[in-house]
């Protein structure tokens, strides 16, 4: 009687409930939403026909706007969040005091998944129209309800992600090698020129581009926030979905859904293999 | 989306930069990150008609919904925690025993739900759900894609936050499963006679304590933090309810704000407890 009868599972077996959820809650949605981008609807009381119409129109004005805003904020808030970010990590890092970058730490994690409405609300009582600090300040309305005001405001959670993902890239940079190049005569910018950045870049630019994902498929914040008068894509889908526009365009949402994927995965392949080479210098 | 905190472990190297520059940086963080937090929490327990007053924080409890909707979350969270394990479990113990080409499939499922914003899985959900419904309308599974969507307890909810809990919960596991000799274990177990539930809840989840705990919490963090599929699909979930009742009390709106941040941290603090809790 050998082990291998008793171990022996059926192959995938064990697995099946799982795929079997994933492919109703997740993959039924998906083909619905495919499918739905790609249909153009007919007259009343006749079935729509398979075309490109929808998508097409999704990138035409008025929604093209919104796509490129959406775009641009969270292209704004990943590169200043994993700037800020870094520099935070760095100055907290080499910082003497073991309680101070012990709090810093906790506090980006507590931070960086802190979002939504809370957070609006939260800004809403410092930097809104009748927020402690625009009057104590006397400054004007209407401060923070623009896309300037949205990207501080993302920022709240993007830094504090930004530490925690560069932290363990920083903490990787071995005193051996700075000592190294110190030993053959680099200076402060040559170290970080030719060592430091380069062991750090995959690491930054994957913070980049998690920054990003973050950003653009924040919704909540923006909702209770600046409502219509910051145009965002995810703002236009859900206006769809609740019934808040024209007849017949429900297709155009999902087509802009569709958008809103494509961009994610174009992110996420520049993540992934980032992530796998950023890992390879810690251990 | 869930971030943790990396366990620090000794001060990073020091280059260039003078000690100035650390301390401008430092200086401009906190009063970034603290200012909005000090106003915020001087607001709800302040106002120029009542002086000092932690009633906002009081109305919290007395306001109605807030029980319905936060019983409503935690049932949500405690049966998606027991779905994601108990489908997940199994596979990833599959994938170490005799079916290693699983593994891609697991990563591919436990990756895609990172990648689709929140925003277009609901869109995709809410148009299955209306064509569903036409489609079956003259079945006996129409009744089905009725009762899922039940108010009182959701269904339909639960299934999306099982597919979003997917990454964390995975990672979680995998980290669990790597420390330990699975192959060994179920060998031995199963030599000894131990059927696979009794290998299962005996011999594997024992070992596996801390990355099951991790696992369950960030998926009770995500779920209580879940804004936009149950806001658009119209239920009433704690999170919901927060943005529904604080409409037009300021200072109750806030105080909801700083308790969800009290929420994140206490749960945060309970799952590094949990996983920090080395195995020999």
């Amino acid at each position: 009687m050998t082990s291998a009868r008793f171990t022996r599972v059926k192959g995938w077996a064990p697995a099946s409930p799982l795929l079997l959820v994933v492919a109703v809650a997740f993959g039924i949605p998906a083909v619905m939403l495919a499918l739905g981008a790609f249909t153009v609807p007919g007259a009343p009381g006749e079935p729509g026909t398979y075309g490109l119409d929808n998508v097409a129109a999704s990138l035409r004005e008025p929604y093209l706007t919104k796509l490129l805003t959406s775009i641009e904020l969270s292209a704004v808030v990943a590169v200043a969040g994993a700037l800020t970010g870094t520099l935070l990590a760095h100055a907290v890092l080499t910082s003497r005091s073991a309680a101070l970058r012990e709090s810093v730490l906790s506090a980006s994690g507590v931070l960086a998944n802190f979002g939504g409405v809370p957070l609006a609300f939260i800004w809403i009582a410092t930097l809104g129209n009748s927020g402690l600090v625009t009057t104590s300040f006397g400054l004007g309305p209407g401060l923070l309800y623009n896309f300037w005001g949205l990207a501080l405001v993302y920022l709240y959670f993007s830094i504090p992600l930004m530490v925690l993902v560069i932290a363990p890239a920083l903490e990787g940079l071995r005193p051996q090698w700075r000592e190294a190049a110190q030993g053959s005569g680099a200076s402060v910018w040559q170290f970080w020129r030719h060592v430091g950045l380069p062991v750090l870049t995959p690491a930054l630019l994957g913070g980049v581009v998690l920054l990003f994902g973050g950003s653009f498929a924040a919704y909540a914040t923006a909702a209770a926030m600046v409502g219509a008068s910051v145009p965002l894509v995810t703002m236009q889908i859900a206006d769809a979905l609740t019934g808040n526009v024209l007849v017949g365009f429900e297709n155009v949402a999902l087509a802009l859904s569709l958008d809103m994927i494509v961009v994610a995965m174009l992110v996420m392949a520049v993540y992934l293999p980032l992530q796998r080479r950023s890992s390879r210098w810690l251990r | 989306m869930v971030a943790v905190t990396p366990q620090s472990s000794a001060r990073a190297v020091a280059v260039g930069g003078s000690g100035w520059g650390r301390r401008a940086v430092l200086v401009v963080a906190a009063a970034y990150f603290l200012v909005p937090l000090v106003i915020a929490i001087s607001f709800t327990v302040y106002n120029e008609v009542q002086g000092f007053s932690l009633g906002a924080y009081g109305r919290i409890v007395t306001s109605p919904g807030f029980a319905t909707s936060f019983l409503t979350s935690l049932a949500l969270a405690a049966v998606t925690i027991v779905l994601v394990l108990v489908l997940l479990l199994p596979a990833m113990i599959a994938v170490r025993l005799g079916a290693p080409g699983l593994r891609p499939v697991l990563e591919t499922i436990t990756t895609l739900p990172l990648i689709v914003p929140p925003i277009t899985y609901v869109v995709g959900i809410s148009s299955a759900l209306r064509e569903g419904a036409d489609a079956l309308a003259a079945t006996p599974f129409w009744a089905t894609i009725i009762a899922i969507q039940d108010d009182r307890f959701p269904v339909v909810l639960v299934l999306a936050y099982v597919i979003l809990a997917l990454p964390f919960a995975y990672r979680s596991l995998d980290a669990g499963l790597r420390a330990i000799d699975v192959v060994t274990l179920v060998e031995a177990a199963r030599n000894l006679g131990a059927s696979w539930p009794h290998l299962l809840l005996r011999v594997i989840m024992p070992n596996l304590r801390s990355a099951l705990a991790g696992a369950a919490f960030l998926t009770l963090a995500l779920v209580l933090g879940e804004y936009t599929i149950a806001a658009l699909l119209g239920y009433q979930t704690f999170p919901v309810w927060i943005v529904t009742i604080s409409g037009n009390d300021g200072q109750l709106s806030v105080a909801l704000s700083i308790l969800s941040l009290v929420l994140i941290w206490l749960l945060l603090i309970t799952l590094s407890r949990a996983s920090g809790r080395k195995k020999p």
